[in-house]
This record gives structure tokens, C-alpha cells and sequence, in this order.
């Protein structure tokens, strides 16, 4: 695998570890937390390497 | 357990819910296997990674189905599905490959041209993930497949697209187009691996005639027409004039732009001894404002917000409540590949190459396509390619 590839996969990494974080903090808004999951599915299927 | 963590433990189950089921619809449709059905006139099937060994094992790897005729002559390559989400190709193809006889010379099909970009999809634009024919023996069906390579297969894309060996800039997105990678290269982009198979394929086998089939937009201006650089303007000027005259239907003859690189048209013409030419026929289901994107108005091109901006002349083809059917424009596709063969052919004795038993206009207008597809289940099994 390239090296770009892998610095790829550590920022899709580090995102999907931003976007729980942040849904797990979420207390009150249930948009955002619906947010978070929507983008959080590209993402996670990518990490999985799911094709 | 708090009310916020019920509220979020019910959403991801929903998610995760929803990922299943797409990703099991995806998986699906990307593993479709479509049966191409290798007829009488087939004489031998290459996989496309002979001609560029980095194809192996790829997604990107297809079929190169040679039909090749008693007599010596000329050789003609056929390409389909350069664009997966234009189908009038991929059908047309298929009649050719199931039904044509040929008489003199060499005609080679690559059905599925970007293999890649026909397993995947556009579910942005809703697109129906497959279509079906109608046949005597039952439906046919087909992926629907997207215009570009999908990036699982070519990742990630660059910002700017620098086109090999022009150094053009072009859009991002354009690396995944088979119609913007050529002529390719053995070592570049998949993509560039894709075009430069077939690029081997017309200067090793010294091909006469290359036709890229296509569909296009009825908002686009280079629609109903075959695209020719210099060299191939006379014989699509004539193949335009005669299915015209004898058939009724309308397509005319579109400059191959000089200064827009990695068309295959444009790079054909710079890097081969092969005469180009690009088939467009019209699709309304590519049109921006048009309604749901249906399997339906893929097949019958019937759209109202279409029929209304024809009665305002922005369309650039006759448009009326009939809509624009397959039928139509697989036939159109025909009769201009065999026009294109016999003009080629009247003055090239020596390299003629002619094609029986495959439909003209008329034909698949009256019959319909599904006509010319034969049924699998009494097809000897080894001469039936799962692509
Ligand atoms: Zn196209």
C-alpha cells in the first residue's frame, strides 16, 4: 500500500474517532446526533474496507 | 440508562440497520454477473489484461470477444459501455455479439470497455441499481452501471487531473473516465491501463476502424451524431447521408475538437493508424431537469419537463410525447456501425469487413431489442462469459 494510502486511512481513522467522540458528548440535540451518524457511514465502510 | 443514551442506542441501530441493508444492495449488484452470450460468429474471447498485464486480477480486467471471418480483411474494434450508465451501447454490443455473422475480415467487441465503472452506481442521483429487457423467453437483466470507474478500484483521485502525455489539466473526476484516459499508459492510473489495452489492441493488430458507442444528454449539443477527427469525416459524413436517405433517422457528423485531450476520438486519431469514431445517441434519463430517475424513463425516454422544453426549442433532437426509446437508439446504434463498415468497406476492397445477420433500424424498432438476445438456459454452456 502507498504511503498516501496509509496517510489516508490514519485520517479517516482520526475523523471516525472525532465523530463518536462527539456523538457520545452530544447530550440534548437529536439532529446532530443523526448528523454524526450520517457521516460517520462512508467512513466507517471505508476504514472496514468493504467494497 | 439515561433517556439520552435509549435515544442514541435506538439510532444506531437504525444505522447499523441501514448500512446492512445498502451495503447488502451494493455487494449485490456489484457481483451481478451478466451473461454474454458468444454466437455464431465468435471465434475466439481474450480477457483485456493480454494486452496490459496490470489489468490482472482487477476489477478493471473485461472481455475482448474476436469474431473473426472465413476471408481476410479488414479489422474493426467495437467499444460499449466506455460509459456504464449509457446502456444503448452495452445492448447494442450484445446484438452484435450474439447474432453477426462475418463474412470478410475481423470484427473485435469489448462489451464492457470501463468493467469498474459498471459496478458501481450514482445513488446521489437515484440511480435503479439494474434494468431489464423484455424477451420471448423472459426478462434480461443488467447492471446499471455509473460514467466513471468507482474508486474502489482507483483511489484516491488527485486534485487536479494532469492528462498523460499532453499534460492538459482536466477535472478530478476525469481519471476514473475512460473517455478522458487516453491513449493510456502501462504504468499509469487503472484507468489509463484500461485505454491503453485497447490502444495496444489497434496498433498491434493494425485495426481499421475504432468505434467508441455512446449516449448523450438531449440538453448537450454533441447528441444523435458520430464524433470523427480529420481523417474519418468522410466515411461518418457518408454513413450519415445514407441512413438518412434509406432509413429516415437523423445523426450528423461532429468535429473531433482539436485542443481537448484524452478523448478517445482525439488520442485514437494522434497515436494509432486507426480511423475513430464516437457514437452518440440520445438519453434523456442523462438530461439534469428531468423527474425520478426511473427504470422506466431509462427505457422509454418519456419525460414531461423534457417534452415541455422541446415545445421551447432547448433541445437539441425532435422530442414529442413519444419519448425517445431503447429501440431507437440500439437501432440507430446499428445501422451507423454497419454504415460506418460498408462506407469503409466500398473503398477498401482489400480490408472490407462484412458483417451479416445483424439488425438495422427498422428491425429493433419493430421487434424491440430484447428480439436479438437469445435465452441462456438453451445456450451451450461454455460458450455463455460471465461479465
Ligand atoms: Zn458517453
Amino acid at each position: 500500500m502507498p504511503i498516501i494510502m496509509i496517510i489516508y486511512y490514519v485520517i479517516t481513522a482520526y475523523i471516525v474517532g472525532m465523530l463518536i467522540w462527539n456523538f457520545v458528548k452530544e447530550k440534548k440535540n437529536i439532529d446532530d446526533m443523526i448528523l454524526y451518524l450520517v457521516i460517520l457511514v462512508p467512513l466507517v465502510l471505508r476504514l472496514l474496507r468493504v467494497k | 440508562m439515561s433517556r439520552t443514551w435509549t435515544i442514541k442506542i435506538i439510532l444506531i441501530i437504525i444505522f447499523i440497520a441501514i448500512m446492512i441493508q445498502s451495503g447488502v444492495q451494493f455487494y449485490m449488484h456489484r457481483h451481478y454477473q451478466l451473461e454474454h452470450l458468444a454466437g455464431p460468429g465468435v471465434t475466439r474471447v481474450e480477457k483485456l489484461s493480454k494486452y496490459c498485464k496490470g489489468l490482472e486480477g482487477t476489477m478493471a480486467d473485461t472481455h475482448v470477444f474476436w469474431l473473426e471471418g472465413k476471408e481476410e480483411g479488414g479489422k474493426m474494434l467495437m467499444i460499449a459501455n466506455t460509459h456504464s450508465n449509457e446502456p444503448a451501447a452495452l445492448l447494442t454490443a450484445l446484438i452484435f455479439l450474439e447474432n453477426a455473422v462475418i463474412e470478410k475480415g475481423t470484427l473485435i467487441i469489448i462489451p464492457q470497455f470501463n468493467n469498474s465503472g459498471s459496478r458501481g452506481t450514482r445513488p446521489g442521483d437515484g440511480y435503479p441499481l439494474y434494468f431489464e429487457i423484455p424477451t420471448e423467453w423472459g426478462s434480461k437483466k443488467f447492471r446499471m452501471g455509473n460514467r466513471d470507474a468507482t474508486p474502489l478500484e482507483q483511489w484516491p483521485d488527485p486534485d487536479v487531473y494532469i492528462h498523460y502525455p499532453d499534460k492538459q489539466l482536466l477535472s478530478y473526476l476525469d481519471i476514473r473516465n475512460t473517455n478522458r484516459t487516453w491513449p493510456g499508459r502501462p504504468n499509469g492510473a487503472l484507468m489509463e491501463k484500461v485505454t491503453f489495452a485497447a490502444m495496444e489492441i489497434l496498433r498491434n493488430e493494425k485495426v481499421d476502424l475504432a468505434l467508441d458507442v455512446h449516449g448523450a444528454e438531449t440538453m448537450f449539443p454533441v447528441t444523435n451524431c458520430i464524433v470523427a477527427p480529420e481523417r474519418s469525416v468522410r466515411i461518418a459524413t457518408m454513413a450519415t447521408l445514407v441512413v438518412k436517405a434509406r432509413e429516415g433517422f437523423d445523426n450528423h457528423v461532429e468535429p473531433s475538437p482539436q485542443g481537448f485531450r484524452g478523448l478517445s476520438h482525439r488520442e485514437i486519431a494522434d497515436f494509432s493508424d486507426s480511423l475513430p469514431f464516437l457514437l452518440e445517441a440520445p438519453i434523456p434519463f442523462l438530461d439534469q431537469p428531468t423527474g425520478p430517475k426511473t427504470e422506466k424513463l431509462l427505457l422509454d425516454g418519456k419525460d414531461p419537463f423534457l417534452l415541455s422544453l422541446s415545445k421551447q426549442q432547448k433541445l437539441f433532437v425532435p422530442y414529442d410525447e413519444t419519448g425517445w426509446p431503447m429501440e431507437k437508439r440500439v437501432g440507430q446504434h446499428c445501422s451507423v456501425i454497419q454504415e460506418i463498415a460498408n462506407q469503409f468497406s466500398r473503398k477498401n476492397a482489400e480490408r472490407a469487413i462484412l458483417i451479416k445477420n445483424v439488425p438495422r433500424y427498422a428491425d429493433v424498432v419493430t421487434n424491440g431489442v430484447g428480439f436479438y438476445f437469445h435465452d441462456p438456459a438453451k445456450w451451450t454452456k461454455d460458450k455463455i462469459y460471465l461479465n
